[in-house]
């Protein structure tokens, strides 16, 4: 009895030890960056050199450029910031980028939390780039690829992982996908354009030569709606980007402020042929399905809600222009700004939770947020630099893409969700405004 | 008693004769200048022995002489309702209406030169006019063309009271997308907050 006693304390004990342990190991689950906290302490992460696989001379350089679009795209998410490579005690590209071949003492002792090694491979004009996301601290692989393509696809395997390393901290795959449509002068007209997420790969998309505006793309990337005056009126122009194809939406009067419908073929716009401005919605190809404003007075700039339920858009109705929100299902309209006498532009956040707007105060007009809860009081984004409007979110949620004029001439800026890091996507010839940011995938 | 009326008939015959020969002269000597005066008038010094050819040319001369000068007045007459016309047409085209801010409503001064304008639409009735409204550059794009839109909406509900058919009258908005002043600041606001009429 007394051994039976004795064995089954210690098999006990020792099941206890084994869950405890096993326990931890559970609970050492991630928790996912907030990445909307305006008070969020950037995350320091380590990108050493990559490594050269195969001595191949074209390596060195292929992995410096790999490298550079890395650091470049995890700098862009505001809540990461990359370390300087002076502060390193080991070289990954000389001792090893696998996980046993790394020190992370070496790396935890600099403060790394997070750590980035790469290998390239290049051979016949095919490039194998190798990606890995480490937990220096808990000796741990969050994240491993390995990307193989031709020299001009670097870019894009990059922004791969970079979504990767997004989604494994915030569990969603952040932006590095999406693109971003704006206006642009070219010649004294506008025309659209797109660029990647980051402000490479600027492309001119219209060639209409006439004033072109508003461009809003469609759920599924395939799509972009514009206002253009190019058959002498604002008219609404639905064009499909791969097959050079579309419809028009011209009925009498004016046609403007287009935005899609999440998940479904169908926008919502601004009409005028009624004699008055009203929002209604219509198919992807432009029949009307049905009016959802009932106001006499300007209703413009409609913005739906990610899950399509409700509908934000500037109206006159009390006098002045503000934001009110419809739910369609009710078809209830309330009042969401009440601060100011001149707020329009609506963008709904992808999280559901709040909306961006452009505000006018004593003659400044500055990006505000507010939140959809009754008691919730606007926070001002931008301050004294210049006139900045047009907010578009990206399509996590974490950035804003709007038009500022601080340096004089309109530019598109991106800031972080709480305002900061407030800098210029890119400069073209012209004057760039109108920022539309896509959803996360857009089909190449 | 024959004798006293004999003196009497030739008193009568005499007095009458007298009468008539005063008259008689006085004729001849109106007549006179103006034969003068036309014997003048010829250079070449008109004997009576100018060939009928002659006169008729130099009568002629003397009519593409007057329709020459009628036709320069008339000219100048034509020339002068012409750019009348065309000023008339030019402030038609040039005076614009203006607005405050974020407003579409006409002031007491747009409505004066409203009024002007209508006039000038009645007194030319073969002509379509397009309404152009437009706003300063504060605001978001998509606002203001709607708000340029309800601006030249209010000019043409004007005209349109006024008596102008609205099939004459066609209507745009462009928004703050066609400033007339470029510059950033409240004066080219104020000239850019506008509502302008062109000739179809």
């Amino acid at each position: 009895m007394k051994l039976f006693e004795k064995i089954f304390w210690i098999i006990t004990g020792l099941m206890i030890c084994v869950m405890l342990s096993f326990g931890t190991c559970l609970c050492a689950d991630y928790t996912y960056i907030n990445i909307t906290n305006p008070f969020i302490r950037k995350i320091p992460v380590a990108v050493p050199d990559f490594k050269d696989l195969s001595k191949n001379i074209d390596e060195k350089d292929l992995g410096k450029e790999a490298q550079r679009i890395l650091i470049h795209d995890l700098d862009f998410t505001g809540y990461l910031k990359v370390m300087d490579k002076g502060a390193f005690l080991e070289a990954p590209s000389k001792t090893g980028i696998s996980q046993a071949e790394i020190n992370f003492k070496n790396w935890t002792s600099i403060g790394a939390e997070l750590l980035v090694t790469g290998g390239i491979l290049e051979h016949n004009n095919t490039v194998s780039l190798q990606l890995r996301l480490f937990d220096p601290f808990k000796s741990h692989l969050l994240v491993g690829k390995v990307y193989t393509g031709r020299k001009s696809d670097i870019r894009k395997m990059v922004h791969r992982f970079a979504g990767q390393i997004s989604y494994q901290l915030t569990g969603k795959k952040g932006v590095f996908s999406s693109k971003i449509a704006f206006v642009s002068t070219v010649n004294k007209h506008k025309e659209i354009f797109t660029c990647d997420f980051d402000g490479y790969s600027p492309a001119q998309i219209t060639h209409l030569k006439s004033i072109t505006l508003s461009p809003s793309w469609a759920w599924n990337g395939k799509y972009i709606a514009y206002t253009s005056f190019v058959r002498g009126k604002p008219d609404i122009y639905i064009k499909n980007l791969k097959q050079n194809s579309g419809f028009v939406v011209g009925f009498k009067g004016i046609n403007i402020s287009p935005d899609w419908v999440p998940g479904k073929f169908e926008l919502a716009a601004c009409l005028s042929f009624s004699g008055d401005q009203e929002i209604y919605l219509l198919t992807g190809k432009g029949k009307i399905i049905k009016r959802l404003t009932n106001s006499w007075g300007i209703d413009v700039s409609p913005a739906f809600s990610p899950d399509g339920s409700k509908m934000a858009f500037v109206s006159r109705r009390s006098g002045t222009p503000q934001i009110y929100i419809k739910d369609l299902r009710t078809d209830r309209v309330t009042r969401l700004t009440f601060d100011g006498h001149y707020n329009t532009s609506p963008a709904w956040s992808p999280t559901g939770n709040k909306i961006a707007y452009a505000g006018s105060i004593g003659g400044h007009i500055n990006i505000y947020v507010i939140g959809l809860d009754v008691d919730s009081v606007p926070v001002q984004l931008t301050h004294g630099t210049g006139d900045n409007e047009s907010p578009s979110w990206s399509p996590d949620g974490s950035l804003i893409a709007f038009t500022s004029n601080r340096e004089g001439i309109s530019r598109i800026y991106v800031m972080t969700a709480a305002g900061g890091d407030q800098r210029r996507l890119l400069k073209l010839k012209g004057a760039q405004s109108e920022p539309g940011w896509s959803l996360e995938k857009v089909t190449d | 008693m024959r004798k006293r009326v004999c003196v009497n008939l030739t008193m009568v015959v005499l007095v009458a004769g007298l009468f008539f020969t005063v008259s008689c002269a006085k004729k001849a000597v109106v007549s006179t200048p103006a034969e003068t005066q036309v014997e003048n008038a010829q250079p070449s010094g008109a004997q009576n022995g100018l060939s009928a050819e002659a006169i008729a040319k130099q009568e002629a001369a003397k009519q593409a002489q007057l329709a020459k000068e009628a036709e320069i007045k008339e000219k100048a007459l034509r020339e002068a309702a012409a750019r009348k016309k065309a000023e008339a047409m030019e402030r038609f085209v040039n005076q614009d209406v203006h607005f405050a801010f974020d407003s579409a409503q006409l002031t007491p001064t747009a409505q004066t030169i409203l009024k002007e304008k209508a006039g000038w639409l009645e007194d030319n009735m073969s002509v379509n006019i397009r309404i152009e409204g437009n706003c300063d550059e504060r605001g978001t794009t998509e606002y203001n063309l709607a708000l340029g839109e309800r601006r030249a909406l209010s000019v043409k509900n004007f005209f349109v009271d006024l008596g102008i058919s609205g099939s004459r009258l066609t209507t745009i908005s462009y928004g703050e997308e066609r400033p007339l002043d470029p510059a950033h600041n409240e004066a080219a606001w104020a000239k850019n907050r506008r509502v302008h009429c062109t000739i179809k």
